[in-house]
Parts: C-alpha cells; sequence; structure tokens
C-alpha cells in the first residue's frame, strides 16, 4: 500500500519519462533467477581457501602461539601469524573519498601481545580444500593468559578501571553549546530527566564476509569481495606494504550491508595469502565469523533532561551521552558526532547542551550501522518527547507540532538545513494513517506510538566528499554508465541507469551500468551515509547533462530551432511541442560520431566543502543536507506473558524526488523491519566480553510471522539537493522505527521500559514492578 | 579422504555426478559442481538461503546430506526459469520489487514455489508460515508477501485460460 504526494510543482520544462516510475531494477532479473554472481560465487583454478583462528577470550596476554602442527598438516599451504608480518597496523577509520587526513585509528592485523576483543584474529590459514583448512583451525595452540578486562563503557571511565586504549579509555568527547541553558531550565515550568539505554546489533546481511584474491601479471593484488567500499584498497596497499596502485578491488553485487560492510572485513587477510603463496585464495566467513568478525551498532546510554513550559514549549536541552566504542576506535569518533548533531531531533531547541563522549571497553568494536548514532539519539529523544507530554498533561502530536523545526529554521549546530522540512506533515500523515483503533481484548492492551526524525543524507562536509561518473552513448544509442559505486541492494546501480537514461532520452533497458572496480570504474566514494544516490546520482546527471547538451545542440542545428526547443524520449529526438519534428535517437548519434561530437563525459560532483565544527560550541555545517519524516506504528502488549506484536506500521517520509518509488519503498520496508527487531527481539548476550549469541537462532531478527505490511507514504517536496531535488531514504527508512515501537508499547502497558530491546521479561519486570510499588517504572 | 563415493545428483532436469566425502551437504556439493545459485547464509538451517526443492519439498540444502539426495529431483531456482523464460514466480518478484540484495532470493522463490504448489490460493497464513524458515534481511516481507500472492494468482489463471 503506497501514496505518492508530490506537493511542490516541478521545475517547469522537466517532464520525467524515466526518473518516479517504478520500473523494474536492472539488477532483478538475473537475482531471481539466480544469475546474479556474488563475490562468493567466484572460484579460480588452483584455489586455496582459508581460515581464521580467533582468540576465544575478550582480554589477555599472548603468552604462546603454536601453528606448527597446523602447517605440518598434509595440504596445508600457509599458516602465518603476527610474528610473519612486519609491524604494521591498519589504519580503522573513514574510508572513501576523503580529502582529509585520517586520525590515527591503527589496529592490530594479527594479534602481537594484546587480546583486546573475543575473536580478534591470531592467525590466517591457507589449505587446499576447506575441510583441511578446518582441521588445521584446532591444531593452533594458543596460550592466552587472561587480563582483568573491561565491559561496561561507564566503569571503563573510572579512576582504576582497565585501560584498553590509551591514556584513559575515551576515544572521542564532542559538545554542543547554543544558547543559554541555565536561563532556559529557569524558564521553565517542568523538567523532566530520563536516561535511556540502547543495545549492541548485529547487521546480519544474508551473506557473511566473503573474497578471492589473486596476484596478477602486474603484481597487482586484485581482490574480489563483498564491500560496500572499494576505496579501501588504500589502506590495504598501505597495511601490506605495497603502493596503492598495486591493489585493486573489484566488487560484486552485495548481499546486503547496512553499514557492516563499510570496514574492511576479509581484505587484507586475503591480501596478505595471496602474495605469501603466489596462488588464488578464498576467504568465506561463516555466520559465527560474521558474528565476531565485524563491528557493531554501538550501544549508547543517553540521559535528556529537558525544560519546558505548561504550554508545551521547550526551553532547554541538556543531553549526555556515552557510547560503548568497544575495543578499537573504527568509526566511534563520526559514530559520535552524528549522535551530537542529532540529539535535540527535528525540534528547535535554542538553548542547547549536548555532551558525548565514546569510551573503549573489551566489548566487540563497534562502527557504522544503517542510522550511524543518529538513530540512537532519535532512540531517546523521541521516547524523551513523549515522557514530556506526560508530564505536562499534552497530547503527544500536540508537544510535537509545538516544537519542530520549520524550514529556514537553525537546527542544533545552528546550520540552517537548504531543503524543506516537513517534519509536520509526514507525522500527521503517518499518525492519520493508523486508522481506527484495534479494539483490546483479555490480557491484550493497544498501544500507539509515532518516531519523527533529522536524518543526514550526505557525509561529514568537513570530509571533503566526491564522486565521479563517466556516461556515454554507443553508435547504436545504448548507454554505458562507469562509476565506482557499490550496490548493496538499495537499487544504487539501477537508479543511476534510470537518471543516465531521463537524461539522454531512452528507456532502461537501454543503459548497462559498470560499477564497483577500483582500477577501472571512476571512483564514486562509499556507499554508505546516504549518499550514493545524492554523490553519485548527481555525478551522473551532471555528465549525461553534459553528453545530452551536445546531442541537443546538433539536433537543434538540424532543426534548425535553438537547443532549449528540443526535447528527447523513448529513443527520439524531437522539437518540444511538434513531435512530427523528429528523428531517432540512433541518427542524432551517427551524426555526432561522423562529425567527432564527444558522446561521452567523465564528471565529479562535489559536496559541500566545510572546516570542522567550531570544537568549543559544535557549531557549524556538518552534513550537506537532512531528511524528515516519521514512522507510526499500533502494538498489541500481552500483559500476562511480555508478547509485543505490531499490528500496524506506517512510515511518511520527505525523500525529495523518488527516482524509483518501488525502491524507495522497498529500504522503508525493510527499515520497518530493521527498526522492529532493534525495538523488540534483537539482542547480542555478551558474557565478559563474549558473544553467546553468535547464530540466527540465537540472534532474533523478524521473520516472516512478525512483520506486518509496512505502508509507506512518499511525499516529494523536490526540495533536496540530491538529483532532482531527491533527499537520500537508506538510513532515515530505519530511523525513527524502534522509539515508535517503544511509545506504542509504553502507551499500551503505562509504563516505560527504558532500556532495548524491549523483550517480553523487560515488560513483566517493569510491570511487576509498578504494580509492586503502585509508581510507574521509574529510570535506574 | 578415504570416506568417498562418487554419485549422481539429479539436478534441475540433468544428471550431474561427483565425487564427496559422507559428511559433504547438499549445499556444498551443489556449490562444487557448479550450481552457485544455491546460497549459503548460516549452515545451519537458520536461514533458509540454501532453499531447494527435493522432490518437489522445499528443504535447507545445508542440512542434507549429498549422499542422500541421490536419486531425488533436486530443483533449484535456476530450474524453474531463466532470464528470457522466468517462472512466474521469479516474474511477480522481479516486477514486484521483491528482490533487494537478492541473496535470500534464491531460497524464498523456492519456498515460494512450494507454498503454491501445496496452496493454488494461499491465504495469507500460508504464505507467512511457509516462509517463516526464509530469512530476508533488506525487504520487510511486505513485497515477498504481494509477489507470493501476485505470483499465485498468474499460476491460477494460467491453469483455469488451459
Ligand atoms: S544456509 Fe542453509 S539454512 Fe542457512
Ligand atoms: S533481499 Fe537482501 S536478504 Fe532478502
Amino acid at each position: 500500500m503506497t501514496g505518492i504526494t508530490s506537493e511542490a510543482p516541478s521545475r517547469p520544462n522537466v517532464r520525467f519519462r524515466q526518473v518516479g516510475r517504478p520500473l523494474t531494477r536492472t539488477d532483478a532479473p538475473g537475482k531471481v533467477a539466480g544469475r546474479t554472481p556474488y563475490a562468493g560465487d567466484y572460484v579460480m583454478p588452483d584455489m586455496l581457501h582459508m581460515r581464521v583462528v580467533r582468540a576465544d577470550v575478550a582480554s589477555a596476554r599472548l603468552v604462546r602461539l603454536d601453528v606448527s602442527r597446523a602447517r605440518a598438516l598434509q595440504g596445508v599451504a600457509c599458516a602465518l601469524t603476527a610474528a610473519d608480518l612486519p609491524d604494521r597496523a591498519v589504519s580503522t577509520d573513514i574510508p572513501g573519498q576523503v580529502g582529509r587526513k585520517r586520525l590515527d585509528t591503527g589496529q592490530q592485523i594479527l594479534v602481537r601481545e594484546r587480546v583486546r576483543y573475543f575473536g580478534e584474529p591470531l592467525a590466517l590459514i591457507a589449505a587446499e580444500t576447506r575441510d583441511v583448512a578446518d582441521h588445521a583451525l584446532e591444531l593452533v595452540e594458543a596460550e592466552l593468559e587472561p587480563i582483568p578486562g573491561v565491559y561496561d563503557p561507564v566503569e571503563a571511565m573510572q579512576p582504576g578501571a582497565p585501560i584498553v586504549t590509551e591514556p584513559d579509555n575515551i576515544v572521542a568527547e564532542r559538545r554542543i553549546r547554543k544558547g543559554d541553558v541555565e536561563a532556559g531550565f529557569a524558564e521553565a515550568d517542568v523538567i523532566v530527566e530520563n536516561t535511556f539505554r540502547t543495545p549492541f546489533q548485529e547487521h546480519a546481511f544474508l551473506e557473511p564476509e566473503v573474497g578471492l584474491a589473486w596476484v596478477d601479471e602486474n603484481d597487482v593484488v586484485n581482490i574480489r569481495v563483498s564491500t560496500q567500499v572499494i576505496e579501501h584498497f588504500r589502506p590495504i596497499a598501505d597495511a601490506i606494504g605495497v603502493p596503492h596502485n598495486k591493489v585493486r578491488i573489484r566488487g560484486a553485487l552485495v548481499g546486503g550491508g547496512f553499514g557492516g560492510k563499510e570496514d574492511l572485513t576479509v581484505e587484507i587477510y586475503l591480501a596478505l595469502l595471496a602474495r605469501r603463496t603466489g596462488r588464488p585464495v578464498r576467504l568465506e566467513y561463516t555466520r559465527e565469523d560474521s558474528f565476531v568478525g565485524h563491528g557493531k551498532r554501538h550501544p549508547f546510554v543517553l540521559t535528556y533532561r529537558t525544560g519546558v513550559t505548561r504550554d508545551g514549549r521547550i526551553t532547554a536541552l541538556d543531553v549526555r551521552m556515552v557510547a560503548d566504542s568497544g575495543a578499537y576506535v573504527f568509526l566511534s569518533p563520526y559514530v559520535l558526532l552524528y549522535a551530537l548533531v542529532a540529539a535535540p531531533g527535528p525540534y528547535r531547541v535554542d538553548n542547547l547542551d549536548v555532551f558525548a563522549r565514546a569510551v573503549a571497553t573489551n566489548n566487540m568494536f563497534t562502527s557504522a550501522f544503517r542510522g550511524f548514532g543518529a538513530l540512537q539519539a532519535c532512540a531517546a529523544y523521541e521516547q524523551q518527547m513523549d515522557e514530556v507530554a506526560k508530564a505536562i498533561g499534552l497530547d503527544r502530536m500536540e508537544l510535537r507540532r509545538r516544537n519542530f523545526l520549520k524550514t529556514g529554521e537553525p537546527m542544533s549546530t545552528g546550520f540552517v538545513p537548504p531543503s524543506a522540512i516537513w517534519t509536520d506533515r509526514c507525522a500527521e500523515r503517518a499518525w492519520a494513517a493508523l486508522g481506527e483503533p484495534t479494539p483490546a481484548r483479555g490480557p491484550i492492551r493497544i498501544g500507539r506510538g509515532i518516531g519523527c526524525y533529522q536524518q543526514s543524507y550526505g557525509r561529514l562536509t568537513f570530509l571533503h566528499d566526491t564522486s565521479e561518473a563517466w556516461v556515454g552513448v554507443e553508435m547504436d544509442g545504448t548507454v554505458v554508465v562507469r562509476s565506482g559505486v557499490t550496490d548493496i541492494g538499495a537499487g544504487q546501480v539501477s537508479a543511476l541507469g534510470q537518471i543516465a537514461v531521463e537524461a539522454l532520452g531512452t528507456t532502461l533497458d537501454n543503459v548497462v551500468v559498470y560499477n564497483s572496480d577500483s582500477a577501472v570504474t571512476p571512483l564514486a566514494g562509499t556507499t554508505t551515509a546516504t549518499r550514493a544516490l545524492y554523490m553519485t546520482g548527481n555525478a551522473v546527471k551532471q555528465a549525461a547533462e553534459a553528453v545530452r547538451a551536445r546531442l541537443v545542440e546538433r539536433a537543434a542545428r538540424a532543426f534548425g530551432v535553438a537547443p532549449d526547443d528540443v526535447d528527447m524520449g523513448f529513443n527520439e529526438v524531437f522539437v518540444a511541442e511538434r513531435p512530427d519534428r523528429s528523428m531517432p535517437l540512433v541518427e542524432l548519434v551517427r551524426i555526432c560520431g561522423a562529425e567527432g561530437i564527444h558522446r561521452s563525459e567523465l564528471a565529479m560532483f562535489r559536496a559541500p566543502f566545510t572546516d570542522f565544527l567550531d570544537p568549543e560550541t559544535g557549531q557549524g555545517q556538518a552534513h550537506p543536507d537532512y531528511a524528515y519524516g516519521a514512522h507510526a506504528v499500533e502494538v498489541a502488549v500481552d500483559v500476562d506473558t511480555g508478547e509485543v506484536e505490531v499490528l500496524k506500521s506506517v512510515a511518511a517520509h520527505d525523500v525529495g524526488q523518488c527516482i524509483n518509488p518501488a525502491a524507495v519503498e522497498g529500504q522503508i520496508q525493510g527499515g520497518a523491519q530493521n527498526g522492529q527487531g532493534y525495538a523488540l527481539s534483537e539482542e547480542m548476550l555478551y558474557e565478559e566480553g563474549r558473544l553467546i549469541t553468535p547464530s540466527f537462532s540465537e540472534y532474533l531478527m523478524p521473520t516472516a510471522m512478525d512483520m506486518p505490511k509496512v505502508e509507506c507514504i512518499i511525499l516529494e517536496s523536490r526540495s533536496g539537493v540530491g538529483p532532482y531535488g531527491a533527499k537520500g531514504i537508506g538510513e532515515p527508512a530505519m530511523t525513527p522505527v524502534a522509539p515508535a515501537i517503544a511509545n506504542a508499547v509504553a502507551d499500551a502497558i503505562g509504563v516505560r521500559v527504558f532500556e532495548m530491546p524491549i523483550t517480553p521479561e523487560r515488560i513483566v519486570r517493569a510491570l511487576k514492578r509498578r504494580d509492586g510499588t503502585g509508581r510507574l517504572d521509574s529510570p535506574a | 579422504m578415504s570416506n568417498e563415493r562418487t554419485i549422481t545428483l539429479r539436478v534441475n532436469g540433468r544428471e550431474e555426478r561427483g565425487r564427496f566425502p559422507a559428511h559433504r551437504t547438499l549445499l556444498e556439493a551443489l556449490r562444487e559442481i557448479g550450481h552457485m545459485e544455491v546460497k549459503c547464509g548460516c549452515e545451519k538451517g537458520d536461514c533458509g538461503a540454501c532453499a531447494v526443492l527435493v522432490d518437489g519439498m522445499a528443504v535447507d540444502s545445508c542440512l542434507t546430506l549429498a549422499w542422500t539426495a541421490e536419486g531425488a529431483e533436486i530443483t533449484t531456482v535456476r530450474g524453474l526459469g531463466d532470464l528470457e523464460s522466468l517462472h512466474p514466480v521469479q516474474q511477480a518478484f522481479a516486477d514486484g520489487g521483491a528482490a533487494q540484495c537478492g541473496y535470500c532470493i534464491p531460497g524464498i522463490v523456492i519456498a515460494a514455489k512450494a507454498i503454491i504448489d501445496e496452496h493454488p490460493e494461499p491465504t495469507e497464513d500460508d504464505v507467512r508460515l511457509g516462509l517463516s524458515g526464509n530469512l530476508c534481511r533488506c525487504t520487510g516481507y511486505t513485497k515477498v508477501f504481494e509477489a507470493v500472492s501476485e505470483a499465485a494468482a498468474v499460476i491460477r489463471a494460467g491453469r483455469s485460460g488451459q
């Protein structure tokens, strides 16, 4: 079920023929026919099979590591430990097309002396068969002497806590100060303070990390790998000690990413062993490897203190955040920055103080995950809005209405987002679409909740992000696009094709997009940060429109009219309003070919380049722009068992301009599922840093039995900074879902569970506590 | 490897031979002989990415030993239809935007085929139950549900039209 509302008029001379239509994605037929090769489907003659030997404790000193028995096993080609490597580290921070120097965020490639997290790699094995590699794994002897670890970020900040990262475990600290918070609280009639906790989350892409590497005739290490970021060729080259042009990443269509394939996964291990053995090597993680082998979503503890007047005006907000960074830095400073900037949500707060810290522990390292810190902030600010409404006895929608940030108003960092802010209409539409309430019966209580959000699209502007694309028209009128962008399942490639054929007057079946090869496709940057459509979409549009301009100019001469009077569509070139005066596109292309008119273009799109936010006040521009919207749900809660069923799930987002509505809906519906699992059932349980839920039978994602049909309401303000006014939807789709569910559960049972996931046990406990004390559950 | 045996597997109507040890799963065996369309998501029976039809029943090939599949009729997603001749289930998934990353899709298409074979007019519960062993992390299932209903309708219409 979907409705699309385009409320702003489109620019006058733009008549979309391809963009905005729910076309069958170019990648769909191959995928449903089982013809699409993923990175794990490539094999080579003489290929070796790899495994990674991992530490089975989270904090220890490596006393002895003996791989001699593994090496001696017949069929083992290589067993590598840190002793065999020069003492190189691998940088773990911001990847991609970055114009600024990276932070020093080194991680050891293999454990040298100190194990910092459960599953940290100790050794690499390559063998003739997977069976032999599996066997060799068991022959590696590691003597690990436990060292006291620290597993809670708040404890890790206490004096005397074990030190994971020198000098004090604090890996990042950021602040926003705006207005006069003291005066704001003095002005308030009521002050509401709550602490919210959000959990680890596993990306759980269905395709585990996998790759195949070989050294070619030019001594270039080629790595065919499932990744969101082909620009990792640079840190890989640095880590193995070769020049950057001696590593080539060839992607494939990715079997799901969600941020989990943004960091390096198997690449360095593959590169090392391909060079060491001189043979192709393949490494596919088992599901358990995947659970312990890549970073998770940062758990946050967020304390919100809100000052509000009786009539519902927020006068001050003070926020304290602590994020668990785990054993290595990875993207923690950036995730923290997103959370910081997002702290007040889509609300106008003039007196603001936010203080956020990311702290090292011996837990699994944490890094990028759809929503990237802004989602954790949303989980807190939207629950807090409901609590504030309750405290002053105001309707929770009304409280939101009275405080929504409006178009043209400054956000937390003082920056005025350049696009329309339609949180209000999205919220009204989503809320209304819930329709008639489902009646309660017996122990089943019904509740409703809403989550509104602000989420950036595009990378941090101080990173100076760029993206390149090449577009050309072949002699038969077909179109070729080359761009390094990776397609992680959202239809990134198909959308680029749609943009190119829109500009070049042809149809989607007439374009081939070559992507994801660091050596031969122009580098487009990462498919992360909801940036692929914004950045690479703009680059493709620029390139395609440059080619179009030359074609149109030639056609105008042929028709004897001005170029502005020429239009193209469905493989025809014609005089606008005079379709009888036309010629086939292929004919025009032939003329251009014969006359040497350039039929291709390489374009670079640049995001706004800014300096870093003011270090004292956090004021300035952080991102190119922001997306706004809302998610509303209705839930049924069984107060005897604590079971929650999501009955209705409705999303309303202003996507700026849909490129492919079906793909947009798909993103929204997938985000609804991802957020529902985060709110209710997905739980990574660690004991002293050891993950005890490393499978899909223990880590519970919503299945076909759990998901309601998700209704999508798509609004188009055509005001975004992406192509044709598009914004982004990848991350926004998920961000507001979990707090909407948390608010609905609280609405149903009259008591809030302040910690996600909101499991049946936690619900029953909260109800018992309330009934035992006669008071509502109060935060710790 | 001592305990190896050459077996014949009947896959998508063709006989294919391979030499496998007793512990080799059908998933591994199929991929070893080139059926890369069968996907591995967990090797534990938790995700359904590896589902194939064995004598018409959808099974997790990672939980089936290759030796035990000898003599059975095995159908993978490629056995249903190809690019130029998609099966109605595949067509409905493609047209309905039900495939995102697509990694779960070979298994889900097989599960959908089994659902429709058993329930030509599947109820929502039939569809949900039939897909309960297939995890998808991208779609939220909404478009998958719609595609299964659409495919069932197309298949019914095709039958009654004949
Ligand atoms: S791979 Fe067989 S069920 Fe997951
Ligand atoms: S489409 Fe990606 S897991 Fe289903």
